[in-house]
């Protein structure tokens, strides 16, 4: 059994057991704060984050649980944020759409769509222009595509080969509209080529598949200084805000392949091929399940924020 | 102590900072070219490389949120828009983002960002090319917002907000730009929220923003040439922080108070500065608060209206008068449009 198969793993089930444990309490009203889950896609971040290792710099957008856990494995601080509590990282004040831990690498999240891309052509020229070794890495979703600074930012880091590694996780969706209602053109990735951009694309669920293309295109990234845009295909299972499945809305067929392909479903068949036993797989399942449910009743029992805490951070120092 | 243009002081600021701190550049359209932000980055290139004054795509948000990013690991950029209005472009970075980062990270990202942006006026400038707009900044938490008059304060400030590990909106009047006076040599900087008492009185106290506190230093002369009064002068500076205490103290002092502020008075900094007086100082006061500021319209380009839309030193001469109840003066053989006439453009 290979490490790296089993890592990915449990940064898949651990984004997913989080989200699952969100659902089973969300309705006791607690956690005020409006969740963007990532369920369904937690392969996108689980590979990004395992590849980049201790070098990735991730920004995120509203939709960062499994990028946050995958680049943190932070889940006390996650549970803490989800309910407002003095043990989030953000002592309460970023919830669910602004998760924020720079000291483990999760830079920050922003919720309005498409407005981290042009922060991290920055982050990446300043890493350059220091010689650091970190990654800057951006996760945003195909309805960003459509925000005039993602045409800016494109132009920006093509122009100044700032090394930034743009992931875009293509749901077809934004918020409810299809791509063919919003975008006037077939093919996003033949468009960014035209940039001088190394550009990447899969189709695929497999976790591991995704490593290894941001494997390819770390190296890109380290040989030539290149930008990379890798164009992402994923699918979301649950309404646009909410921990609900909302097909009963008309605006999307629910799609079984996808499932079928499901990336932890994957993942967890390739531990058996790799001769893991599954009673190991299981205890190891049940370990990560304990732990959420512990960190989520942690958060419930923690304290909130005092008020004189509300102007700390307006201004650094 | 040498003589300097204001510009030569942003220059002087500028390249003293690069030369002390490896992380600041300069960047923005035009910024390396050869007019060099009217003689503001003139040889950063030569000095410095060009990694650390770019050109930069006409992007004016993205490249704000490019110097956002440069700034969270590390860097300290100087973002140069050669009028506020293309700032208005970038609003989404200001506001949404660069703004909050420190607080969207409780804390722990800091934003040293400088973003100048030059006010034009006269010449033909319009209704896009003049505004000033220091009250959207002030609004916004985590944004600290200046406004240079003169050219010590320029370069002493310009330093201040380049060493600053915060968001600084530094906005700069094009026509200040031709003034000159002895400027300190050297490392010099004046905190950031604290304002100066431009001429000293005991009548009537005029706060003024920006260029209005040229036209309020020659109404001075003209009130204690026609009237005998003086008034004092209180120019903030730095509008978010707020130096309220030099403020109060005057109206105190006065009992009499003007706000001359280089924008819109409708719900403006002018707004914002009445409250505070009447909040803090309403016993003090023998009159109610007069604001003079932009007439609330576009700003025209033909110079004819252009004279009706600013106020300039007769309005003030006249509210003044208004206020403590003297006769109008006679200001036919004051030269009232020096400046306009001084300054030819293009830009």
């Amino acid at each position: 059994m290979s490490s790296l198969s089993l890592d990915l793993y449990k940064k898949l089930f651990l984004s997913r057991a989080a989200e699952e444990c969100i659902m089973k309490y969300y309705h006791e009203d607690d956690m005020k704060t409006p969740m963007h889950m990532s369920m369904g896609q937690e392969f996108i971040p689980a590979a990004v984050c395992q590849a980049l290792g201790e070098r990735g710099q991730i920004f995120t957008s509203y939709r960062s649980h499994a990028p946050y856990l995958c680049r943190t494995d932070d889940v006390e601080g996650f549970f803490g944020e989800m309910y407002g509590k003095i043990s989030g990282p953000m002592r309460g004040k970023g919830g669910s759409m602004h998760l924020s831990n720079p000291d483990l690498g999760h830079m920050c999240a922003s919720a309005i769509v498409s407005s981290l891309i042009p922060v991290v052509v920055g982050a990446a020229w300043a890493n350059k222009m220091k010689n650091t070794d970190k990654i800057a890495a951006v996760f945003f979703g195909d309805g960003a595509v459509d925000e005039g600074c993602f045409w800016e930012s494109m132009n920006i880091s093509a122009l100044m080969q700032t090394p930034a590694l743009f992931i875009c996780e293509d749901n077809g969706l934004a918020v409810h509209t299809s791509k063919r209602q919003r975008q006037g053109y077939k093919n996003l990735p033949d468009i960014i080529r035209h940039f001088d951009v190394h550009v990447i694309t899969s189709k695929s669920t497999d976790a591991e598949e995704i490593h290894g293309l941001v494997k390819e295109a770390m190296d890109v990234i380290d040989k030539t200084q290149k930008p990379v845009f890798m164009h992402l295909e994923c699918y979301r299972y649950l309404e646009h805000v909410g921990v609900y499945e909302d097909f009963d809305a008309g605006y999307r067929e629910k799609e079984e392949s996808w499932y079928d392909s499901g990336a932890l479903r994957v993942q967890r068949q390739r531990l058996l091929d790799q001769g893991m036993d599954e009673k190991d797989i299981v205890q190891l399942e049940q370990e990560i399940e304990t732990r959420v449910e512990n960190a989520l009743m942690a958060a419930k029992a923690e304290k909130f924020p005092e008020d004189d805490e509300l102007y700390e951070g307006v201004f650094y120092g | 102590m040498v003589k300097m243009t204001f510009q030569d002081a942003l220059l002087d600021a500028t390249t003293l900072e690069m030369a002390r701190d490896d992380s600041v550049f300069v960047y923005g359209i035009g910024a390396p070219d050869h007019k060099n932000i009217f003689g503001t980055t003139t040889g950063l290139v030569e000095k410095f490389g060009e990694n650390r004054c770019l050109e930069t795509p006409l992007a004016e948000d993205s490249m704000t949120g490019f110097g956002l990013g440069a700034a969270m690991n590390g860097m300290r950029p100087i973002h140069v828009h050669i009028r506020m209005d293309f700032v208005l472009l970038a609003m989404n970075q200001i506001v949404n983002m660069l703004s909050c980062a420190s607080y969207g990270s409780c804390g722990k990202l800091k934003a040293p960002m400088v973003i100048r942006a030059i006010i034009g006026r006269g010449w033909g400038q319009g209704y896009q090319h003049s505004k000033t707009l220091h009250s959207y900044f002030s609004h916004i938490p985590g944004l600290k917002v200046v406004l240079p008059t003169t050219p010590s304060d320029a370069k002493g400030l310009l330093t201040s907000a380049i060493r600053d590990d915060n968001p600084v909106i530094f906005i700069e009047h094009r026509w200040l730009y031709f003034a000159e006076e002895d400027v300190p040599e050297g490392d010099f900087s004046i905190p950031l929220g604290k304002g100066k008492v431009l001429r000293e009185g005991n009548d009537l106290s005029i706060i003024a923003t920006s260029w209005m506190n040229i036209e309020a230093m020659e109404a001075a002369k003209m009130l204690k040439e026609y009237h005998g009064v003086e008034v004092e002068i209180i120019d903030p500076r730095t509008i978010a922080p707020l130096d309220e205490e030099i403020i109060l103290s005057s109206v105190r002092k006065t009992g009499h108070c003007i706000v001359a502020d280089n924008d819109w008075s409708f719900s403006g900094f002018g707004a914002e500065l009445s409250a505070l007086v009447a909040e803090k100082a309403f016993d003090s006061l023998k009159k109610p608060v007069t604001r003079i500021g932009f007439e609330h319209t576009p700003c025209p380009t033909v110079r004819k209206l252009e004279n009706a839309f600013y106020p300039n030193a007769k309005t003030i001469v006249r509210a003044v008068e208004e206020k403590l109840g003297l006769p109008k003066s006679d200001l036919s053989s004051q030269d009232l449009f020096s400046h306009e006439r001084k300054f030819k453009g293009p830009f």
